[in-house]
């Protein structure tokens, strides 16, 4: 079983608070992984190192591995601007730039030099149509991505990273800012992307996460307590604290 | 007596209307006077020849105009780029610390500066030590150091505003950091520098205590940048205080209004139409 990411033995520091202590993960290919656990338990934070989201937090530093293919991605020879457009991101508020909806999904081809109008729009109705989104709004390409609902914005997000092609997609709390229906949208949508991507998500919301993953990992207090196939973490916690965390009693 | 709250709510109400009514209301009759008082003084020998002087302020207000357009434009040329750049630089690059800390300070402390004192260090600097002379160089010169902080510190603050999310969706795609500044930041940010523009375009107009130590007030057509000239808000100031017929410089004071109207509007127009093409439509089918 390959890892597509794996992260060895990784610390992350904010300053001088730890938020990462000794995080080891494999994250297979085209499977949907989830890490769950209550706020402020570093699994956004560790969500972040996979991309090198965190770089632009001053005064933070990481120590250990994070492996993409088998390779270091913070080793010195690694460009950064590579490296995200090979782990995509989709965050916890929908956020389309203030441009229209063609634009907004032709970014990331436009920074990478394709320019070519027709080349343009294939790349864009690709995408949409991948993010489920191409039916509903084929029409209205001009139209502001700020000017559609919440979940069509989160679905034009997934969409805008599908265009550059990546090869894994993180995603933070994407449905925690949508309706149950929109959620179920984006649910049904991470099914079909996980047969070419392979996604890492992290939810506060637990039956998202039984629902979704086929692994799962549960964090607390920056450590990664417990990880395995989902329906094992679910119905046969290993860890004392990981049960009293999916039977609800904290978090 | 305790006045319920229903009877607050109306006051507080009544209170905020009347503030508004007397801004307002103050504004609206200084403009009507310009104009009942101006109306009278221009017609199309004022505006097509150039101011004469003596006495009975004779002579139009068309090198006055062209005097006006050469500020503007080159204030603009001068402080525009460098204001940017430089609210670019203090809200994307400048790390936050002493140093920073001062040159904001620094920035709040300029934009409250007296005109007269920007003329002063303009009158040393351009007109005498650099040899300009009076002329309009020395004068858009000098208006662009007065108009810098404002340019910094709006366009800083509307940079600032730009949801930080916007910054990561860009960065997570694989932008570079100045792909990300060019393509999402300034785009967002557009409205706010367009506000920053138009506020210098208004202080180039308006400014004269600074421009009559800078570039004098020479009453005809300048050939170039390097001539003195008057603009329009010094053809006010001279007619009003060096004839006996100060009520010309109403026909002035109405030009310099409808020009500023006109320049407002354009900038307006041409910006908001900028804006639709770029971040697409935000209602309709």
């Amino acid at each position: 079983m390959g890892y597509k990411m794996e992260a060895k033995n990784v610390n992350f520091y904010y300053d001088k608070v730890q938020a990462l202590k000794g995080v080891s993960i494999g994250m297979e290919e085209n499977q949907i992984t989830a890490l769950i656990g209550p706020s402020g338990c570093g699994k956004s934070t560790f969500l972040r190192c996979l991309n090198r989201m965190n770089d632009i937090i001053p005064m933070s530093r990481i120590e250990g591995e994070v492996l993409l293919d088998n390779e270091d991605i913070y080793q010195p020879k690694v460009d950064v601007v590579e490296l995200r457009k090979k782990v995509g991101m989709v965050f916890q508020q929908p956020n389309p730039f203030p441009k229209s909806i063609f634009e907004n999904v032709a970014f990331g081809p436009r920074r990478l030099g394709i320019n070519n109008r027709m080349r343009l729009e294939e790349i864009v109705e690709r995408s949409l149509q991948s993010a489920a989104l191409w039916d509903e709004i084929k029409d209205d390409l001009n139209k502001s991505g700020l000017a559609i609902s919440g979940g069509q914005q989160q679905r034009l997000c997934i969409a805008r990273v599908l265009a550059v092609e990546p090869e894994v997609i993180l995603m933070d709390e994407p449905c925690s800012a949508l309706d149950p229906i929109a959620t179920l949208k984006i649910e049904e949508l991470m099914q079909d992307l996980k047969k070419n991507y392979s996604i890492v998500i992290v939810t506060h919301n637990m039956q998202q996460a039984a629902r979704v993953s086929y692994w799962t990992g549960f964090f607390l207090m920056g450590e990664l307590i417990e990880f395995g196939r989902t329906n094992n973490i679910f119905s046969f916690p290993k860890d004392k604290r990981t049960e009293d965390y999916i039977t609800g009693r904290f978090g | 007596m305790r006045l319920s709250s229903k009877h607050t709510q109306i006051m507080a109400w009544a209170a905020c209307w009347l503030s508004a009514s007397i801004a307002v209301g103050a504004l609206l009759i200084i403009i009507i006077y310009v104009f009942i008082k101006g109306a009278g003084i221009i017609d199309w020998g004022f505006l097509s020849t150039d101011p004469i002087g003596g006495i009975h302020a004779e002579g139009g207000i068309r090198s006055s105009i062209v005097g006006t357009l050469w500020i503007i434009a080159l204030t603009l040329a001068v402080a525009g780029p460098i204001g940017i750049g430089a609210g670019i630089y203090l809200a994307e690059y400048a790390k936050d610390n002493w140093l920073t800390r001062i040159i904001r300070w620094v920035i709040e402390t300029l934009a409250g500066v007296p005109s007269i004192v920007y003329g002063l260090f303009g009158f040393a600097l351009f007109v005498i030590a650099l040899s300009l002379g009076f002329s309009i160089l020395a004068g858009a010169l000098t208006l662009s150091c007065l108009v810098l902080p404002t340019i910094i510190r709006t366009v800083e603050e509307a940079i600032r505003a730009v949801p930080p999310g916007h910054r990561e969706g860009s960065l997570a795609l694989g932008a570079t950091r100045w792909q990300t500044i060019r393509h999402v930041v300034l785009p967002a940010a557009m409205p706010g520098i367009v506000t920053a523009i138009i506020l210098a375009m208004g202080r180039a107009v308006e400014e004269t205590a600074c421009l009559y130590v800078t570039m004098g007030g020479a009453a005809r057509m300048p050939s170039s940048p390097l001539d003195p000239a008057r603009t329009l808000s010094l053809d006010v100031f001279y007619r009003a205080m060096e004839s006996i017929e100060p009520e010309k410089a109403f026909g002035t004071a109405l030009v310099l209004i409808l020009i500023i109207f006109i320049i407002n509007a354009l900038t307006r127009w041409f910006s908001g139409r900028w804006i639709e093409k770029t971040q697409g439509r935000l209602c309709g089918g």
